[in-house]
């Protein structure tokens, strides 16, 4: 699928947005975290490939945003807890093996092989380079490959 | 979940405001109905009458980018100078135009209908022959039906070699309203 004018994209996918991160950090900080997020996606908008799995995409990069934001105002310990519970975009076949993996490697690991995103796009969802997202997807791989080897 | 029209605000001036936008976009009222405007940072890339926007905004991602965005202040410009125009305090426009990918013999027919003065009217022959191609009139005509920016270009002083209004991309209705408002007729 050819990738769509950003307009229908937001309008798509914003409500859902608003949502999940209300969830995350309340109506206030929300509204921030929202900006953050689309304009995120915008940055990384016209380097896409396809537009193939869009909403996996950007719920990714709220997540991350999320995590973000938790991380400058919550201690360590609860963050932890916070990211292990949600950071997550959905994808149910590659649950069971990702569920031991820390946020950016699930979110790697399931937007590479899961959504088929290029590592362009998974860096721009988690707000690394193209190369982290590589080596964070590889090192997912490996810890799945030693736990279901053993 | 409804986003609010204060935040849903706030993100459109922050994605212009900060150059993330290939072409910005915003309706504006007219007498001759609602026109969908879009600019990119190279100017004025687009107006068009329909009201339903699905078409235009895909045509605009093919020419200029995907990061289309609905961004009231991209547009300011063109907003104020169309208002002008339709109060007839405006004679002529003073935009840049984005006329990216647009063939040779297309930008040189508009640069020619670009000159065709406020409240005259030419004939499709008479451009073509401006063009140094005067048996193309029917390309010409092609140019017309095509144009990307009209009222800015004006498109709608191009009648047939009778007089007739001939056609207009935006219907003939919208072609005489205008050249009435501009004393032409």
């Amino acid at each position: 699928m050819a990738v769509p004018p950003f307009e229908r994209f937001y309008e798509e996918h914003r409500g859902e947005v608003l949502r999940l991160l209300r969830r995350r950090l309340g109506a206030d900080r929300a509204e921030d975290a929202f900006q953050e997020t689309f304009l995120r996606a915008l940055r990384a908008y016209g380097r896409l490939d396809h537009g193939d799995h869009l909403r996996a995409w950007v719920l990714t990069i709220a997540q991350n945003v999320a995590v973000d934001t938790l991380r400058r105002t919550r201690p360590t310990a609860e963050l932890v807890e916070a990211g292990a519970e949600d950071a997550r975009p959905a994808y149910t076949e590659l649950a069971d093996l990702t569920d031991g993996l820390g946020s950016k490697e699930r979110s790697a690991v399931v937007l590479r092989y899961g959504y088929d995103l290029s590592y362009d796009q998974i860096a721009s969802a988690l707000g690394s380079t193209p190369d982290a997202a590589r080596q964070a997807a590889s090192t997912g791989v490996r810890r799945i490959r030693r736990r279901i080897s053993t | 979940m409804t986003v609010s029209p204060d935040l849903d605000r706030r993100f459109r001036e922050a994605a212009a405001t900060l150059g993330l936008v290939d072409v910005g976009f915003d309706i504006v009222d007219s007498p001759i109905g609602e026109l969908l405007v879009a600019a990119s940072d190279r100017g004025l890339a687009s107006i068009s009458f329909d009201p339903d926007p699905d078409e235009a905004l895909e045509r605009l991602a093919r020419i200029a980018g995907p990061r289309v965005l609905r961004s009231p202040r991209s547009v300011d410009h063109a907003r104020r100078e169309l208002d002008e125009y339709f109060g007839g305090r405006r004679r002529a426009f003073d935009l840049a135009l984005d006329l990216r990918s647009l063939p040779p013999f297309t930008v040189s027919v508009l640069e020619q209908l670009a000159r065709v003065p406020y409240g005259e009217t030419t004939t499709y022959g008479q451009l073509a022959s401006r063009v140094g191609h005067p048996r193309a009139a029917r390309a010409v005509g092609t140019v017309m039906n095509r144009n990307r920016i009209p009222i800015v270009l004006p498109c709608h002083r191009v009648v047939g070699s009778t007089g007739d209004l001939t056609g207009y991309a935006g219907g003939l209705d919208r072609k005489r309203t205008l050249l009435e408002l501009e004393g032409a007729r």
